[in-house]
């Protein structure tokens, strides 16, 4: 246990952080399962139960957690409400019950009958993989509830927030995340997930710091003070004064970081676009009065995970002319569906893949599902239209040159004006000039460049390193992109994270890539850091990247060749 | 002991939200229904647990079976919705 060594002051846990914020709070600990022994009494008033009470209180947990779960659903919207409907039908499963009861009826004590009943169901779903595997951790959490319920043990998941509080957690779920009460969270802490995961994704683009990978989070005390910074990639249990006192000055740096609001360019004026990656309508608005010089990755997917059937064209073409109008004259790069391997659709996801990420997902879907592309295109076509702007529009794992042609025709058929690809697959970037005579501009995508170039799962925390952007492999493959958009004239952007690390803009810009899109709230640190050096001095830190053996020599060469200002602050 | 044979419409089969419309149906219908596969087990129908558990794809068969005074109008009412695709868009309230 390690329960000791996360207690003590000024002890220090290690992670993975995810952007450069910090926050000093107190310590609220996102409740883990319960885990009573399979044979524990049931109690009422202190005293073990009999057979007729216990059956009583179990069915009654079981009406009980399908009420809450169906009431917290009334009173969400979107997935969340889906989620947890979708969860609240299951608590209310007359088989389930029934299971239940009938072995208790056979002397079975209650945690033990509520677990051969629901292992018996996830064996089964299991089993049958896909959309039914997937639905296991549902079935679990109902699992979770009842028994703490019927055991009365506290609710599992994520408490009321009462004050500004650091949440820690083993890992999030995405309907964990979206039930944050965000006004009370200072920070978010986990002991799994990947720095590209789905709780990571969130904190960036809410501006939350944020560490994954932090051995021994669970055991931090309830309440306990912690600074959590995630440039250093640290949790100080009670910090003391000097600890405080240097976050704070960090943290005024970072405002005035964000007071500077010009266009971004190098030192001697070399324009570099920076950038907002957006998911939904709503994003739009919220990052349009900040000083971004647009949108350049709008990940249209989540208009599709909401729901089990396809939006139409019409309801498509009013959420496109929604964020359109919400950026006006300002650049923005739509990306179409981008479904399968993490981001499955009930309605198109191929239900036999035992290897989703190679499989048939984002452009690709167009060899089962075509109408889902056209329907969109279409869909964008109208919102061109009707709000007078040019959206650039680009397909996501684009891997032969044939393809990219294929999506060009398809989209210019469609009517839409300035047509891209993405770069995600090495077969792309080993192509890319032939590839970007076919297309307008192309945008890298780091995450998945890095995940296809490594042979590493993205969702695999424990290989967090092998993901590392700075991996020299990686970056040949940038460079080569890069340089074909030089030699022909076109745009090269990058909506990977990496552009959000500003050490590793400067690389990027160094080698050619002429935007950056990235979570809105690293926008500021990256405009600092592009801006103090000019434009041979990031070709010199390229140059560096590209020679080092490691990805730590290439980040530690380009940290030595940083303006001592800048290395004062971000370095 | 009123039974119906009918062939599921609906694109991703038996599962999900079709599942889901069509337990919640048998569940209001009031009348105990099963349903099995072609020579599998009868199931309670307004299971939700049980009836994704059939694994049943889309143009599959599926028995339903109902006894009672009302069981061939409640069978009549199911086997109009599975006809249908119920992840179509129309099918969406």
């Amino acid at each position: 246990m390690t329960a000791a060594v996360g207690a003590a002051p000024g002890a220090v846990l290690h992670g993975v952080g995810v952007g450069r914020r910090t926050a000093v709070g107190p310590v609220v600990q996102v409740r883990p399962a319960p885990a009573p022994a399979a044979d524990a009494p049931l109690l009422v008033d202190g005293a073990p139960a009999g057979p007729e009470q216990v059956r009583a209180a179990v069915g009654q947990a079981f009406t009980d957690v399908a009420d809450a779960l169906q009431a917290q659903s009334d009173r969400s919207s979107g997935t969340v409400k889906e989620v947890l409907a979708a969860t609240a039908q299951m608590a209310a499963d007359p088989a389930l019950r029934t299971g239940v009861l009938a072995r208790l009826d056979a002397g079975e004590p209650p945690v033990a009958a509520i677990d051969a009943v629901v292992d018996k169901f996830a064996a089964m779903f299991e089993q049958a993989g896909g959309y039914l595997a997937e639905r296991v951790t549902d079935l679990r959490s109902v699992r979770d509830r009842v028994v703490a319920r019927a055991m009365g043990l506290p609710a599992p998941g994520v408490p009321e927030l009462t004050r500004p509080s650091v949440v820690v957690a083993r890992d999030l779920a995405p309907a964990d995340t979206a039930a944050l009460d965000l006004a009370n969270v200072l920070a978010i802490v986990t002991e799994l997930g990947g720095p590209t995961g789905h709780t990571a994704i969130i904190a960036g683009q809410l501006g939350l710091p944020c560490l994954v990978r932090v051995t021994g989070a669970t055991d931090l005390p309830e309440g306990v003070e912690v600074a959590v910074d995630s440039a250093t990639s640290t949790v100080t249990v009670d910090p003391d004064d000097e600890l405080r006192a240097a976050l704070a000055r960090r943290a005024a740096t970072e405002r005035v970081f964000e007071e500077d609001t010009a266009p971004g360019a190098t030192a001697d004026g070399h324009p570099v676009q920076l950038l907002a990656n957006i998911g939904t309508a709503e994003d739009a608005q919220r990052v349009a009065p900040q000083p971004v010089q647009g949108v350049g990755l709008f990940r249209t997917e989540v208009l599709f995970l909401e729901r089990s059937t396809a939006p139409t064209r019409k309801e498509q073409a009013e959420t496109y002319a929604v964020v359109l109008r919400a950026l006006g004259e300002r650049k923005v790069v739509v990306r179409t569906l981008d479904a399968g391997a993490d981001k499955p659709l009930t309605f198109a996801t191929q239900p036999d893949e035992e290897n989703p990420a190679l499989g048939v997902r984002g452009y690709r879907q167009v060899r089962t599902h075509p109408e889902l592309l056209d329907t969109q295109l279409a869909a964008l076509a109208d919102a061109q239209r009707e709000t007078g702007t040019t959206p650039w529009v680009m397909a996501p794992m684009i891997a032969t040159v044939d393809e990219a042609r294929e999506f060009a025709a398809r989209a210019r058929a469609a009517g839409v004006a300035t047509v891209g690809v993405m770069v995600e697959v090495p077969s792309a970037a080993l192509r890319a000039e032939q590839l970007l005579a076919e297309v307008d501009f192309v945008s890298l995508g780091t995450n998945d460049l890095a995940q296809y170039t490594m042979a590493t799962d993205r969702l695999r925390g424990e290989l967090a390193d092998l993901l590392d952007p700075w991996q020299p492999a990686v970056l040949d493959l940038v460079a080569v992109t890069a340089r074909a958009g030089v030699t022909l004239g076109k745009p090269v952007g990058v909506c990977g994270e990496s552009a959000a690390d500003p050490l590793m803009a400067l690389v990027l810009v160094g080698l050619g890539v002429t935007s950056l899109s990235m979570s809105a709230g690293a926008v500021a640190a990256v405009r600092y850091a592009v801006r103090h050096h000019t434009l041979e001095r990031c070709r010199e830190m390229a140059a560096a990247a590209l020679a080092a053996r490691s990805a730590e020599e290439g980040r530690a060469a380009v940290v030595g060749l940083l303006v001592d200002e800048v290395r004062a602050t971000l370095g | 002991m009123a039974e119906r044979t009918v062939t599921v419409a609906s694109r991703v089969g038996l599962h999900a939200r079709p599942a889901m419309l069509f337990t919640q149906a048998v569940a209001a219908g009031g009348t105990p229904v099963t349903i099995a596969t072609e020579g599998g087990l009868p199931v309670d129908a307004s299971s939700i647990l049980l009836v994704m558990s059939l694994g049943v794809p889309c143009g599959a068969q599926v028995i339903l079976a109902a006894e009672g005074p009302k069981a061939d109008e409640v069978l009549d009412g199911l086997v109009d919705l599975l006809s249908r695709d119920l992840d179509a868009p129309e099918a969406t309230s």
